[in-house]
């Protein structure tokens, strides 16, 4: 790394963020959404025949179903227009899925890439590195012995030719179907990169496996599909991480995440999303939990004009187990709508939800979550805590936590607080020699700490900095 | 030596028609001497304090809340200049006057989650560093030339080299001897600020921070209640070392004899209806404690 990115790290914080590339694409498909623009896709892509049949039934579904625009308090979404969008860029890489060298990748990328600290999260071995820039997986890594275990990571548009049988058997079918909601039939139509997760039965893996997601080209879409799969009793935690910078057109992400956690399995999923203001980030992400399972869900949401993401965990076998923790910030003109979903489908199944949210300067952050215990699944628990916090009086922040509980015998419990940030508190920490942002700053940071211990320290660290970025109000 | 002057203080409570507090104080407390102030509920004593360390939810109607410099007041290598030696904290941010050596010490301090002890004690030593650089920076000439030469020989593992900071390693050292003194036990220094603490580990908490950040004036706010004994003389010795060893000046704040056992008042102050009403030496507080407060207020009033 020249001196100069050094410099920039450290005494520039906001341009890590900020900077965008001219674009530099080698193919780019036309604005908006037609079956011939998702043939041209596949095409391009070397897809099998099911995959774009897959993509075109999708489409349909996708044009018959309504936006959705009458949940209470959802944020506005009338600006999203899909004929303006550019669905798929691939960049400028002469090969398909992926370098295999960071060397091999060119200067722009490289540069942007270290810019986030990402090769240097990498150089520090904390495992192997799956970068998304624009819609393919550009730089991926692999730690040798994971490849021995039988653990595959790849990107998902590769795993679609190398491991079509998983793939075919487990890509929006069971999980998220595209019938599940507009933004998922509209993701299974033009779902472009993303990640491959299969960890084989008994395998753990020890270090987190992590790719980071970046849109870099205005008005463009992202559309990245994760599918993890957990063989019994195997462990391994993913982490995501997604940036955009900022354009006068709007962009969408809209995202798909599908896990399944087999018989005695443990996966955690964790991401730090940072979009920019004029994001519409609409995502879906669920896991399906089988016998003694457990899945965790670890999110901090930041940026974006709106988001739209509740992940959710059928837990679908007895024992089974669901954590969520989740962190929504809003700011000036954001409307951040988080939350959980779970489905207690057999007996005995666990679920906690932690869910915290900061609002600041009119900024609108919502829970809702929805906690299903099905008849049956006697003896569960699920408790449910949220805390929101509040900068000033032009912020709100809502909680919607509908319970749906058909079944006597659990245990169920649910605590909501919300607060503005203390004044006594702001000056406890200001009489000890803090100024006034600073300690306000000091404030979220042991707020959103459940969070931060969750993730590896790059990660943790990185939150917190762009935490403060809001707080100042210097990101675009 | 830093003195502490506080001239005809006027206050109220900051908002359309809010009760006035103060009428009137006046006091002076120099660094190295330990002043007790006592009175009643309600004759204004913790409104003083806070106003002092800055609280935004006082209004200043009137008078003066000033503190003197001296020469050698920040360390030897600190140089103070004349025309910087008295400041007006009522014109202060509440981290300005910690910055130039003020300390409120809380009777209900804030709890923070999600901040250990060892992080915000190590921020705010460092911020109130930073914040006193800024203060005594001088205005009119640009110090560019001079501010290249400085450099610092640490190592990395002692923060970034370039801006003098107290690095982790080395503060996790002091920490560890204050709180040795403090007779606190190690583990405090990965809790959370105060969450959970119980009363006494709240009131030696705000000692310990006291050490660390080294004022030249504490002004502790009933740091004495809801003390067992064994507490009260852990408290105590604390205050005591802040005197002794940092030359502390201290303005404690409390309603009973019982600490003054242990922490000897040289100057013993009774406030009465927003004033200093009587001052006297350490044997004042033995006359309040066998006979209450009345005989003051009858005093005060029959002479004036």
């Amino acid at each position: 790394m020249s001196s100069d990115q050094d410099h920039l790290k450290e005494t520039d914080t906001e341009a890590r963020f900020e900077f965008k590339k001219e674009e530099k694409s080698a193919f780019k498909s036309e604005k908006g959404l037609t079956e011939e623009t998702i043939r041209v896709i596949s095409e391009d892509k070397d897809e099998p025949e099911w995959m774009l049949q897959r993509r075109l039934r999708a489409l349909k579904q996708f044009q018959q179903m309504p936006m959705p625009t009458d949940w209470p308090g959802q944020p506005d979404l009338s600006e999203v227009d899909i004929d303006e969008i550019v669905p798929y860029i691939r960049p400028d890489i002469e090969t398909r899925g992926g370098a295999e060298k960071w060397e091999d990748l060119p200067d722009e990328i490289r540069d942007t890439f270290d810019k986030l600290g990402i090769p240097e999260a990498e150089r520090n071995a904390l495992s192997g590195v799956g970068a998304q820039y624009e819609s393919e997986i550009v730089y991926q890594n692999m730690q040798e012995q994971w490849e021995e275990k039988g653990v595959i990571f790849m990107d998902m548009d590769k795993a679609v030719r190398e491991h079509p049988d998983i793939v075919q058997e487990y890509f929006m079918t069971k999980c998220v179907p595209p019938s599940d909601n507009k933004f998922a039939a509209l993701h299974g139509a033009i779902w472009s990169g993303g990640s491959f997760v299969y960890v084989p039965e008994d395998v753990t893996v020890e270090m987190p496996i992590q790719a980071y997601f970046r849109m870099n080209s205005e008005g463009m879409g992202q559309f990245e599909h994760t599918l993890i799969i957990a063989e019994e009793n195997s462990e391994v935690h993913y982490i995501e991480g997604c940036s955009a910078p900022k354009y006068s057109h709007f962009n969408l992400h809209s995202g798909g995440v599908e896990v399944f956690v087999k018989e005695g399995a443990h996966v955690q999923y964790s991401t730090v999303q940072n979009w920019s203001k004029n994001t519409y980030n609409l995502n879906t992400k669920r896991a399906i939990v089988e016998k003694d399972g457990t899945m965790e869900w670890v999110s901090g949401s930041m940026g974006s004009k709106a988001t739209m993401l509740y992940p959710a965990s059928i837990l679908k076998g007895p024992g089974a187990t669901d954590n969520h923790i989740t962190i929504a910030f809003a700011g000036e003109g954001q409307n951040i709508d988080t939350g959980a979903k779970v489905y207690h489908n057999a007996p005995n199944t666990k679920s906690t939800i932690e869910s915290k949210s900061i609002s600041k300067d009119g900024g609108r952050t919502n829970y809702r979550g929805l906690v299903h215990i099905a008849n049956g699944a006697e003896n569960s628990s699920t408790s449910v805590e949220c805390d929101a916090l509040m900068f000033d009086n032009e912020s709100t922040s809502d909680t919607m936590p509908y319970m749906e509980i058909q079944e006597s015998k659990v245990d169920v419990a649910h605590e909501a607080t919300v607060g503005k940030i203390g004044d006594e508190d702001v000056f406890y920490l200001q009489s000890r020699g803090l100024d006034d942002d600073d300690a306000k700053q000091m404030i979220v940071a042991g707020f959103i700490e459940p969070i931060t211990e969750e993730l590896p320290i790059e990660y943790a660290v990185e939150l917190n900095r762009l935490i403060e970025l809001e707080m100042e109000g210097s990101l675009g | 030596m830093a003195t502490l002057e506080i001239k005809n203080l006027h206050a109220e409570v900051a908002e359309e028609g809010g009760e006035t507090i103060l009428r009137g104080v006046d006091l002076e407390v120099k660094s190295g001497e330990i002043h007790a102030l006592m009175g009643p509920n309600g004759s204004g004593k913790s409104t003083m304090a806070k106003i002092i360390a800055g609280h935004p939810a006082y209004e200043v109607t009137d008078g003066e809340v000033l503190l003197h410099l001296e020469e050698g007041d920040f360390g030897d290598d600190f140089e103070i200049p004349e025309d910087k030696r008295t400041w007006n904290l009522l014109d202060l941010e509440p981290n300005e006057r910690a910055a130039l050596g003020i300390f409120l010490g809380f009777q209900y301090p804030a709890e923070i989650e999600g901040v250990t002890m060892v992080n915000f004690l190590r921020t705010a030593l460092n911020a109130k560093l930073e914040e006193r650089e800024e203060l005594f920076e001088d205005d009119d000439e640009t110090d560019d030339e001079e501010e290249e030469e400085v450099g610092y020989d640490t190592s990395p593992m002692e923060g970034n080299p370039d801006d003098g900071e107290v690095g982790v390693a080395e503060f996790q050292q002091l920490l560890q001897e204050k709180m040795a003194q403090l007779d606190m036990d190690e583990k405090f220094a990965h809790r959370y600020l105060n969450a959970g603490f119980s009363g006494g580990e709240k009131k030696q908490n705000e000692v310990l921070q006291a050490a660390i950040l080294e004022p030249s004036i504490a002004v502790l706010d009933e740091i004495d209640s809801g003390l067992d004994i064994d507490r009260l003389q852990d408290v105590s010795q604390g205050i005591n070392a802040l005197r002794d060893e940092q030359g502390t000046g201290i303005l404690q704040i409390t309603h009973y004899q019982r600490i003054l056992d242990y922490v000897e008042p040289d100057h013993v102050h009774v406030m009465l209806d927003g004033k200093v009403a009587k001052s006297g030496d350490a044997s004042l507080a033995e006359d309040l404690e066998d006979k209450g407060y009345d005989w003051v207020r009858e005093e005060v009033y029959e002479t004036a």
